[in-house]
């Protein structure tokens, strides 16, 4: 699979970042060199094997269903660019 | 109901509607599915919100056990597969109630897959037939926060309150076919929901949204392309959302055009679906095993606890009642339509069983009855719920135990009803402080009866001459007399003799 | 007597136990050489307050009788662990002024144990480096020289660590390892540093890159004080769903470099042809010296090796891309609104300013394997390739008790020598990269000198939990090794 400029755009947009049609242009043979190598993959028989989930055989724990956290609206807001009224302010959005 | 018959007319002939569910349920839980923020209703902006919820650099989700508990006591509420081996998976987006970039939930491995879930059109009509719906699946994952538009000329606001807390997601298979059986498809898993303790089932905060899968097509033909209508919170907007989307769909395909796979809302306002703007790579959400969270392995001894805190649900309780306390099909119907109403039901049981030293089947018409008209109708005045009745399942029970034993004639007790709701007392109390103990004194009946019928010799000739139906006339007149206190069966007898002679 | 900034985290703490000197002598003399170190571009921000009253808590506590076990050391923290009231950028320009109002599990531990901060460590900006060429703040300079005089890598992506242990700027210091952002930059340093099983040391509150791979570890130049400070940054952390409740073994009165009885397996698919001569003659060296210690060597395969960097290179994007998103202006950090852009054009302007060029090619890169149509194909073959590379090691361990491999494929290279070519960059990992994907203990320690005079590093690489097996072996080698050799002072 190689990837083209069109390609690379549309996943810089799934990806929300901006790039110019030469920042684009430029991504294309470096994504295509690195897509290309990570392909060999494909070679390998992973018939009957599982993906891997968990790194170190470990369970997962469930906490215990109690209110520790939260009421810290200041430390939640305190490094926002815009905060309003104890809301965090966006740009209109229109749905 | 297994062959329905909704159809809509078209130019070019009938249409069938095709409906599928997936319904979010607001899991019942104290703290969030994987922060330890509150998720009480209606905080103040952004003050239920932990660093996780806000999505902090470096934080870390820890699922909350008792939401895995409900989801999944409520897949075995609905008879459904428990898969002990479920993950979490990312579902990647950009929004702005997003804080992740990404909603937790289970695309891959759920928590809960096939179940199914019985309906009747008409709950209450025993002769409506039942209809199964297919459960797919259910799933946990996080709900998003909200975004308020109305604030600020040319800002929106998040509050992340709502980030994090648990939700259901329960989906159905397109097994309905009219809006009628999608509204009682919602009602039944709501009740279930409630029974279960899963939910709390408020669709007015949000605690019951669902998304409504249309489809059209002619009957007997595969199925046609879906539309899904977003985010509809009412059992009346989702069967509203129905009927304009499938004529919707009627008319586009009858004028040549095709239906597209899309996102609609609906407008409650004016009453149409309407396509969302929808990005084209909206729907790319790179889903993948959330690698911060290990798979989640539900040993038999969890299942077992879920397992055994089942409430006895309502289709089993319809039967019981049915046949163990010979309740007519629709008592029973309406006594388990809500797990509150159940509930009441069986303490005022049990009290009745109780004090009267009977079986409860023995005390279930007479508590059912009461419970139905006295109690409900007393309640709609009153404008209140049983949750907050000023009479209790225990003093309902011995006011009708003192019906029971002749100490007060039904007539009496409606007026000591009045007073207990007024007064909240006791049925006894009042019953002895007003002197309204019924009266078994023969003497003082036969008095009563002599002077009516002395004072009616008109209407003894009538009587006599054949109009029975006076008859009453006397009873009423004899009650009257006695106050209302009077032993009904001994004035009938009394009366019947007096006028014999 | 030796400067201050001499010694190593155990003498430091011994000698403050002891009387020897201050903790606030200490924290002063090494304040003074942060100082003097700018020049290597190790540190993003210096606490010099922070590593004082430390100091004086520590000086405070010796007159009480009341030492813990960090009393009196400074420390170097890696600028991805996240410190209340202190900047945490991730040497990003995403996170330039980001000031948590939280501590992560990691640095609150090392405060509890009486440990001083010097300073935020520099570092490839989210970790997504071997060289430290991608921070916003600039590159990390080795405090190493090659012959022809050319500013060297200190590796990466720890590389503000490395160089600042190695030039004395910090005695130890945290770093974090993925895919080998602790091994390298110290092979490249000629310090220590040991990445810990997976689930070891808690994630909580470290700014995440690729979470199955991310896993704290300790840097210093001894082997005995990566013991020490990795003793006091492990441990089971509730908020880590991935923290193993495992107690923390008592890895510095563990430490024995005797290996009787010990078997060392050698990788053969880690000798490709090719492979550097100093590089393979050094591990030659490091097995006979591992023989001295008294360890049998077997010769083990771990056959799907050879696909272990392009799993990787699809692993760590795919979770960076989705672990990233959270960076979009509107809760912390950079926000760029264009006039008149509305929501998600000001996540694609503030993602397009705030990420540098490499944190871009991953996150396209994992985008791109994750998207509908390549993720069979791409992330879900790669999970299968990462079961068959750990099921290699599992296999190998049935056979030996630790692995030796050499940890990088040459000796620290020339600053910009590899930038202009991601993949070669990425080669980088080779040897790093498999005890990762399978979450293994991993250390590097000091071999030698190549004959530029660079140091090289050998890396031990042992089973799930058993660091003590593999500090041991690496003690074993660094008593043979002798390393002494230190970068000449040119800053
Ligand atoms: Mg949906
Ligand atoms: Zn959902």
């Amino acid at each position: 699979m190689s990837v083209d400029s069109s390609t690379v755009k549309k996943v810089a947009s799934l990806a929300r970042i901006a790039l110019t049609d030469a920042q684009a242009d430029a991504l294309v043979p470096e994504l295509n060199s690195i897509i290309g190598w990570v392909e060999q993959l494909g070679e390998v028989d992973v018939a009957g094997v599982e993906p891997m989930t968990a790194v170190i055989p470990n369970h997962l724990r469930l906490r215990e269903d109690v209110v520790t956290d939260g009421a810290i609206r200041d430390k939640v807001l305190a490094n926002a660019p815009q905060a309003e009224h104890g809301f965090f302010a966006v740009p209109k959005v229109i749905e | 109901m297994s062959n329905s018959t909704y159809r809509i007319q078209g130019a070019t002939g009938e249409w069938e509607v095709v409906i599928g569910l997936e319904v979010h349920a607001q899991v019942v839980s104290q703290a969030k599915l994987f922060s330890g923020a509150a998720t009480a209703f209606g905080a103040e902006p952004n003050s239920q919100v932990s660093l996780v919820d806000a999505a902090m650099p470096g934080m870390l989700p820890v699922p909350n056990r008792e939401c895995i508990r409900q989801a999944v006591r409520t897949g075995m509420a609905i008879n459904a597969q428990i898969n002990t081996w479920s993950r979490f998976d990312r579902k990647n987006y950009f929004y702005a109630d997003l804080p992740q970039g990404y909603q937790i939930s289970q695309l891959y491995h759920p928590l809960v897959g096939e179940g199914q879930i019985e309906i009747t059109l008409d709950e209450k009509d025993p002769d409506s037939p039942v209809k199964t719906i297919g459960i797919e699946r259910i799933h946990v994952e996080q709900d998003a926060g909200k975004l308020m538009h109305d604030q600020h000329p040319t800002r929106s606001y998040v509050d992340l309150n709502r980030s994090g807390v648990a939700l259901m997601e329960i989906v159905s298979r397109p097994d309905m076919r009219s809006p009628a059986e999608a509204g009682a498809y919602l009602r039944k898993l709501r009740t279930i929901l409630r029974y279960v303790g899963s939910c709390d089932g408020n669709m007015e905060e949000g605690s019951m949204r669902a998304d409504v899968n249309v489809s059209v097509r002619k009957p007997g033909e595969p199925f046609g392309t879906r539309t899904e209508t977003k985010n509809v919170n009412s059992v009346r907007f989702v069967m509203a959302a129905i009927e304009m989307e499938a004529s919707r769909q009627v008319d586009v395909l009858e004028s040549g055009g095709t239906i597209v796979q899309e996102t609609r809302l609906f407008d409650p306002d004016k009453m149409e679906t309407r396509s969302m703007r929808s990005k084209e790579d909206a729907h790319d959400y790179r889903y993948f095993p959330d690698p911060d969270l290990l798979p989640l392995e539900l040993d038999d001894a969890f299942l077992e606890e879920c397992r055994a805190s089942l409430p006895e649900l309502p289709d089993a309780k319809v039967k019981r009642y049915e046949s163990e306390l010979g309740l007519s099909a629709y008592n029973a119907a309406v006594l388990t339509a809500e797990a509150e109403t159940a509930r009441w039901f069986e303490q005022l049981l049990a009290a009745g069983a109780r004090i009267q030293k009977k079986s409860e089947a023995d005390v279930a018409k007479a508590s059912a009855n009461w419970l139905l008209s006295e109690l409900y109708g007393a309640l709609n005045r009153l404008g209140r719920g049983l949750d907050d009745s000023p009479v209790s399942p225990e003093q309902g029970a011995e006011l009708l135990a003192l019906i029971a034993d002749g100490t007060i004639s039904g007539t009496i007790a409606k007026q000591v009803f009045e007073i207990m709701l007024e007064t909240g007392d006791a049925a006894g109390k009042i019953v002895e402080e007003k002197g309204l103990k019924q009266t078994s004194d023969t003497g003082a009946i036969e008095a009563a009866v002599a002077k009516i019928l002395a004072d009616n010799a008109d209407k003894v000739e009538q009587y006599k001459g054949g109009k029975e139906a006076l008859f009453g006339f006397f009873v009423g007149q004899t009650m009257k007399a006695m106050q209302g206190k009077a032993n009904p069966q001994i004035v009938n007898e009394l009366l019947k003799k007096a006028l014999a002679n | 007597m030796t400067e201050l900034t001499d010694l190593t985290l155990a003498e430091i703490r011994d000698g403050v136990a002891r009387g020897g000197f201050s903790a606030r002598e200490v924290a002063q003399a090494f304040n003074a050489a942060v100082e003097a170190g700018r020049p290597l571009n190790a540190y993003i921000v210096e606490t010099p307050e922070k590593a004082l009253e430390a100091a004086d808590a520590a000086d405070k506590a010796r007159a009480a009788g009341d030492l813990k076990p960090l009393s009196g050391v400074p420390l170097g923290m890696k600028d991805l662990f996240c410190t209340e009231g202190v900047q945490t950028s991730a040497a990003s320009r995403m996170l330039e002024g980001f000031t948590p109002t939280y501590e992560s599990t990691v640095s609150a531990k090392l405060w509890q144990a009486g440990a001083g901060m010097l300073g935020k460590l520099n570092l490839d900006q989210f970790a997504m480096g071997s060289s430290n060429e991608t921070s916003h703040f600039g590159n990390v300079v080795s405090p190493w020289k090659g012959k022809d005089g050319k500013e060297l890598t200190p590796g990466g992506s720890s590389g503000g660590s490395s160089a600042a242990i190695a030039a004395r700027l910090c005695p130890a210091a945290t770093g974090t390892d993925t895919g080998g952002s602790i091994r390298q930059p110290a092979a490249f340093t000629g310090i220590a540093g040991i990445k810990p099983t997976y689930g070891r040391c808690s994630r909580w509150g470290v700014v995440a890159f690729a979470s199955s791979l991310d896993q704290p570890g300790a840097m210093a130049r001894t082997v005995r004080d990566n013991a020490i400070l990795l003793e006091a940054m492990a441990g089971f952390d509730p908020k880590d769903a991935t923290s193993l409740d495992l107690a923390v073994p008592q890895l510095e009165a563990g430490l024995s470099s005797s290996l009787k009885g010990k078997k060392v397996g050698i990788p053969k698919e880690y000798r490709p042809d090719g492979l550097n001569a100093e590089i393979a003659a050094l591990w030659d060296r490091g097995v006979e010296w591992l023989k001295d210690a008294g360890a049998d060597v077997v010769e083990v395969s771990l056959p799907h090796t050879r696909y272990a960097l392009a799993t990787y290179y699809i692993i760590a994007p795919a979770e960076a891309s989705s672990n990233l998103a959270r960076y979009d202006g509107v809760r912390y950090g950079l926000r760029d609104l264009p006039d008149g852009a509305g929501l998600q054009d000001m996540y694609a302007a503030t993602r397009a300013a705030g990420f540098g060029d490499e944190v871009k090619r991953r996150i396209l890169i994992g985008t791109y394997v994750l998207s509908a149509g390549f993720y069979d194909a791409y992330y879900t073959q790669a999970c299968k390739v990462r079961t068959l590379i750990a099921r290699d090691f599992a296999q190998a361990f049935e056979q030996c008790d630790v692995l030796l491999t050499p940890t990088a494929p040459s000796a620290a290279f020339a600053l910009g020598e590899k930038k202009a070519d991601p993949l070669e960059m990425y080669l980088n990992d080779v040897f790093t990269v498999p005890a990762s994907l399978a979450g293994l203990p991993a250390m590097s320690v000091p071999g030698g000198l190549s004959s530029e005079g660079l140091p090289l590093g050998l890396q031990i690489i042992g089973r799930p939990l058993d660091e003590q097996g593999v500090l041991n072996a690496a003690l074993a080698l660094e008593e043979r090794a002798g390393f002494a050799a230190r970068p000449e002072k040119w800053w």
